[in-house]
């Protein structure tokens, strides 16, 4: 379910490095937990960002939540194509529904996310804690 | 529903539930200093009768008898019976903000209804489900220019009522925004477009002018669009006389429009309640306040209403919602729209021509009276300046003998323009009462002062 080469953050967005880019995405259990997505608010290519750092929203039929970026970088491309087909994000949030690709500032910063066996064991672990 | 207050018996119940021994025991964790030690000083109960002869002579307090030729922002048109009938039903009178908003269908039709009266009014092409008021829409709309354009900057024009000017300065004071006011233009009373040219520039998020505007003058909406454009700025047209829609051109080329619906069927009471519009483009949505219903179809394929847009809302979006606005004023809304649908398009364009020969029918009157002239040349709708050899106030003293309530005097908003007042007349203002204001002017002229 979760590619093995994508790091991930608390906050459920991915990030798949390849020398010193970045790409950034939500998981596919954000995009779950959200419900149909109807659109998306992204950053100016040029944006500076710290980690952590909010840099757009994504918005639900239900609600509208921030995306905060996985390690500190500068925005150098965003997915334009998800001004007209937001619903990607539903349908394939690891692949083509990326949100934003950066220059990496502090890669060092990708040691503290976590790999897909983590993230698959802290996602089961906050639906038990939602089911108790 | 009935609202009577709690009995003693039910007091001590409840403390006993919490175990707090007294009302003084619960609020104990308040500092003795500020808590009040005796009883509000407050008239004691009523009995039913004793309460209507209350209001009776309170409303007998009321003047009678008067022929008022205010306007500026509030003004007297007719209303049917038909509104207050229809929005007393309890189902709209009694419904709080449609939080659960699917369950109230017939609540959800009523707001699409009244967006879409909106966009047709205003040529726009959305129209949220109505704000405060029309001095709320203003610095709603200016915050709403900020967050489209990443600009903070705000060019006011100075004929844009001043006490919606106040409003906005209270909301840039405490907010991110800054605001700077721009001169009308002495011949025309229309906003001086030099002056516009220069202000507008790259940092400015608006220019926001109002047509008509408050000395009465209708605005040139498609070149102030033109200038704001060119910088890169959104042009927001207020509009505190929705009337003059019936017959003006809609601002269409304005990117934001902030109105009060005061005019659509809504008494000038104590000035409020009202409702306030933000109508604006498409492209805009996501950073207008308030919220959208929307038509759709349920599983059945049935026609069906729902909230959209909510999610951006303070309930939800706490401290990043786009406003502080959390419910709207539905009822004052659906009173618009009833009044509107019984008009129609017919009805409102013909009431609003009553309105401009009402007008032109009172210049000409007035102007003929020694001393008095139009104080500017811009066309008008249902509202114009004139100028008065004298203090506007004094004259006023003199009409109020009459029976007249004059002029608005502009002096209080405009220090320069103290013999310059403000007449408003609708399709209420009998034509015998606009001959009597003219002789009565005369003769209190005549006289010396």
């Amino acid at each position: 379910m979760y590619p093995s080469d994508y790091r991930y953050t608390k906050e459920h967005e991915w990030i798949k490095v390849e020398g010193a880019t970045g790409t950034v995405g939500i998981t596919d259990y954000a995009q779950h937990a959200l419900g149909d997505i109807v659109y998306v608010e992204l950053p100016k290519p040029g944006a500076k960002l710290e980690m952590n750092q909010s840099f757009g929203t994504v918005e639900s039929v239900k609600a509208v939540s921030e995306i905060y970026s996985p390690v500190s970088g500068e925005v150098t491309e965003v997915n334009a194509a998800l001004a007209t087909t937001p619903e990607k994000v539903n349908s394939d949030p690891h692949g083509s529904a990326w949100l934003i690709k950066m220059k990496l500032s502090h890669p060092k910063e990708l040691d503290s996310l976590m790999d897909a066996a983590a993230y698959q064991a802290y996602i089961d672990e906050q639906q038990k804690e939602a089911s108790a | 529903m009935r609202y009577l207050p709690k009995s003693d018996s039910e007091r001590r119940e409840m403390l006993e539930a919490i175990g707090a021994r007294s009302l003084e025991d619960l609020f104990e964790c308040i500092p003795a200093t500020h808590r009040l030690r005796e009883p509000l000083r407050l008239p004691g109960p009523l009995s039913e009768t004793g309460i209507i002869e209350y209001f009776r002579n309170r409303a007998a307090e009321n003047s009678v008898g008067y022929t008022s030729f205010l306007g500026a922002g509030i003004y007297d048109h007719l209303r049917s019976v038909v509104t207050d009938a229809l929005i007393q039903r309890g189902e709209f009178l009694t419904s709080y903000t449609p939080y659960q908003a699917e369950i109230s269908q017939g609540t959800l039709q009523a707001i699409f209804e009244f967006q879409t009266l909106m966009c047709q009014l205003t040529g726009q092409e959305v129209a949220n489900a109505s704000m405060y008021d029309g001095s709320t829409a203003l610095p709603e709309a200016a915050l709403m220019a900020a967050r489209v354009t990443g600009r903070d900057r705000v060019v006011v024009a100075r004929s844009v009522h001043p006490e919606y000017r106040q409003v906005l300065g209270t909301y840039a004071r405490n907010g991110a925004l800054r605001v700077e006011e721009i001169p009308f233009a002495n011949e025309s009373g229309q906003i001086d477009l030099d002056a516009a040219r220069l202000a507008v520039d790259g940092q400015t998020a608006a220019l926001a002018i109002q047509s008509p505007n408050f000395l009465g003058v209708l605005e040139q909406v498609p070149v102030a669009a033109e200038i704001a454009h060119k910088q890169g700025a959104l042009l927001v047209v207020v509009i505190a006389e929705a009337m003059s829609l019936g017959i003006a051109r809609p601002p269409a080329e304005a990117d934001i429009v902030a109105m009060e619906g005061q005019s659509l069927g809504l008494a000038p009471s104590f000035g409020g309640p009202f409702a306030g519009v933000i109508a604006t483009r498409e492209k805009f949505v996501r950073q207008m306040p308030g919220r959208l219903a929307g038509q759709t179809v349920d599983s059945a394929g049935r026609r069906g209403f729902v909230l959209t847009l909510a999610t951006r809302e303070q309930h939800i979006r706490r401290e990043k919602a786009t406003s502080n606005i959390c419910t709207n004023q539905a009822l004052c809304a659906l009173a618009a729209t009833i009044h509107l649908c019984l008009l129609g398009k017919e009805g409102i364009r013909e009431l609003a021509l009553q309105n401009v020969a009402k007008a032109r029918f009172a210049l000409a009157e007035l102007e003929k009276v020694p001393g008095v002239r139009r104080a500017f040349a811009g066309p008008v709708f249902n509202e114009f300046t004139l100028e008065f050899p004298r203090s506007v106030k004094l004259i006023n003293r003199e009409l109020l003998k009459e029976k007249i309530i004059g002029p608005l005097p502009l002096g209080g908003f405009y220090p320069d323009q103290t013999k310059r007042g403000l007449v408003c007349v609708t399709e209420t203002t009998p034509g015998a009462e606009i001959e009597r204001l003219a002789k009565v002017l005369r003769g209190i002229l005549e006289k010396p002062v």
